[in-house]
């Protein structure tokens, strides 16, 4: 094992040995660069290695790294009055994990956190069993329209997400929505949670349907073609023989809605106009905004930015550990 | 390579393998299901587009989805407004997109080969690092990334929403992906010995083999920064350098106060939509999906 890194995405995969020529090849190489023949190349062949990586590593060292330092730094950090009565001044010193301390029990954040989870609750699973559904429908043979439908609804991908929340916000206003027979308030709390998650499932959907309908594609169709002999019908075929085999692809699917869920902040912004409901700190991201650019706590801010960043990192890597497990004791 | 995009196999001409039951009859469930899901998504850029045709005063009060008469009067509004503002938003989209995607794709193709096909000391760190900005959502570091280039001078200017975004990880890694999958390392040997440079042997022979799965990373990163709306909102002050996203925010923001601009907006909404869609009806071709999930299980 030469690295760890690649192996949570490198390990989801190709346990299964169904085809797919990327998968057969990738796995043992991306392990084992060509380093045999590098060697001989000496000190020259690593430096041109260097020249190749150089330019990606400063743009990430300075857009990254230091960003993320700097959070933590700043996170530390915070204006206290000093001196003293009424002769003190304001000044940034040392705070320590006082503004972490802040931010974990604002209760504005923590609102902000709830209805993050709430809409991401609502929106993750509905985009990843609509993007399920369609791709196992679109793999169905004698289905019809298939182009058309694939085309249609992978179509919302190519609208911003600004775009996106203004025209659903048009369909959600009651002046203007072809859904007010139905009485329901779009942009009032609760329904609010609903029409938000709607926003991210309609942009989602199609794209995480084309990856899983991808992946369905490269499997073999002798699998199937044996289980039909068997008698297995459609659905059986689905259930017991297609959705194991996408796992893999679903796993990062998830992780990609997840870590959008966490990085809501387009659709409520763009929203806002239409609807008194949404503050200024409805979810998280909006909230460090706030802080940093109007109430100017920078160090509340950076805090709440690492917290934030952190609990992503955390989110994900226990996604993909959880679908690490699925794919093993699957085969 | 695993092009399977262009075969589009699961059609009612599809053979269907042995068991008849019905062998050629269409299957209306999944297909209703499907049309279903087709109109879902289709609805709202119906309504946008037939919005967009009611002049402000029909929007409010004329029935959804029949189209108004006041298309030509919005569209003269729209590119008017503020001194063609929205022209100038429109182009600097394409110039965020355009640029950003052309030259982070160019430093992903770069780093990915690097990583793929060179053994160097520190690349097991860097894969490490890339791997932990793939789960990092960056957007979060919006505000420090905003706080920094404004100690260099730089925030509010075009580098400052250009500049971040242009190093991508999850390209880096797809890069790595197609390199180490499509370019043998017989092929790279040969070249060398011919007495190619590894510059030369990059740029002739890897990116070539590299294309399709670098037209995919080009065409994702053109939809990030296109769509991108978090960080111009933080970086940028001055309104002529806004990107569309940004531009059509604001249109919304101030309709608030006079409901005229609600048309503008709906009618700018139209308008931005319409040539992404086209983009990608016609890109669908090199659209290789399947060497992103490819990537994931490779």
């Amino acid at each position: 094992m030469s690295d760890a890194a690649p192996s949570p995405p490198s390990a989801v995969l190709g346990e299964h040995g169904t085809g797919g020529p990327l998968r057969a090849r990738t796995a043992p190489s991306s392990r084992r660069p060509s380093g045999g023949h590098g060697r001989r190349g000496g000190g020259g062949r690593s430096l041109a290695g260097y020249g190749f990586v150089a330019p990606a590593v400063v743009f990430f060292v300075a857009f990254f790294v230091l960003p993320v330092l700097y959070a933590i730094y700043l996170s530390l950090r915070g204006a206290r009055l000093t001196g003293g009565g009424a002769l003190g001044i304001r000044r940034e010193t040392w705070v320590g994990l006082a503004n972490y301390r802040d931010a974990l029990t604002d209760p504005q954040l923590l609102a902000s956190l709830g209805r993050m989870l709430a809409i991401g609750v609502i929106a993750v699973p509905v985009t990843l069993g609509a993007a399920l559904l369609f791709a196992l429908l679109l793999d169905v043979p004698r289905v019809r329209a298939v182009r058309f439908s694939r085309t249609a609804i992978f179509l919302p991908y190519a609208v911003p997400g600004v775009v996106a929340s203004l025209l659903w916000g048009f369909l959600y206003l009651p002046r203007t929505s072809p859904f007010g027979f139905t009485g329901i308030g779009f942009l009032d709390e609760p329904a609010l949670f609903g029409s938000v998650a709607n926003i991210a499932v309609w942009s989602g959907v199609g794209f995480n349907m084309i990856v899983l309908f991808t992946a369905l594609q490269s499997v073999p169709r002798e699998v199937y073609e044996a289980a039909r002999i068997d008698g297995c019908g459609e659905w059986q075929i689905a259930l017991r023989i297609k959705i194991p085999l996408v796992v893999p692809a679903l796993a990062l699917t998830g992780l990609f809605s997840l870590i959008g869920a966490l990085q809501i902040y387009g659709e409520p912004q763009t929203l806002r106009p239409l609807t008194s409901s949404i503050s200024s700190t409805w979810v998280p991201l909006m909230k460090v905004y706030r802080d940093a650019f109007t109430t100017d706590d920078i160090g509340g801010a950076a805090a709440t930015s690492v917290v934030l960043a952190l609990g992503s990192l955390l989110l994900s890597l226990l996604v993909l550990k959880a679908a690490q497990r699925r794919t093993r004791s699957s085969s | 390579m695993t092009t399977l995009q262009s075969a589009p196999r699961a059609t009612t001409t599809g053979p269907s393998p042995a068991r008849g039951r019905g062998r050629r009859s269409t299957r209306w469930l999944p297909t209703v299901v499907l049309l279903l899901g087709a109109a879902y998504c289709l609805v709202p850029v119906l309504w946008v587009l037939t919005a967009a045709t009611k002049s402000p005063g029909e929007l409010f009060t004329t029935v959804p989805f029949r189209p108004g008469t006041g298309f030509l009067d919005n569209l003269r509004g729209l590119f008017s407004y503020g001194g063609g503002e929205f022209g100038r938003w429109a182009l600097n989209s394409a110039l965020y997109a355009g640029a950003g995607s052309l030259l982070s794709t160019a430093m992903s193709a770069a780093a990915g080969y690097g990583l793929a096909k060179f053994a160097f000391r520190g690349r097991r760190v860097l894969l490490v690092a890339l791997f932990g900005g793939v789960l990092m959502p960056g957007i979060t570091l919006a505000v420090p990334q905003y706080l920094l280039l404004s100690a260099v001078g730089l925030a509010g200017t075009y580098w400052s929403v250009l500049l971040p975004l242009l190093v991508n990880p999850f390209g880096i890694y797809l890069c790595w992906v197609f390199a180490s999958s499509s370019v043998p390392d017989e092929t790279l040997e040969a070249a060398r010995l011919d007495g190619a440079g590894e510059l030369r042997t990059f740029w002739a022979i890897s990116v070539p083999m590299m294309l399709p799965g670098l037209v995919t990373v080009l065409l994702l990163q053109f939809i990030g920064i296109w769509n991108n709306f978090l960080l111009p909102f933080i970086m940028l002050s001055d309104q002529g350098r806004y990107p569309l996203t940004l531009g059509l925010y604001t249109l919304l923001a101030r309709g608030s106060g006079e409901s005229a601009l609600y048309s503008l907006a709906v009618t700018g909404a139209a308008v931005s939509v319409v040539p992404l869609v086209a983009l990608m009806l016609v890109l669908q071709r090199f659209w290789r999906v399947d060497l992103l999930s490819g990537g994931v299980k490779g």
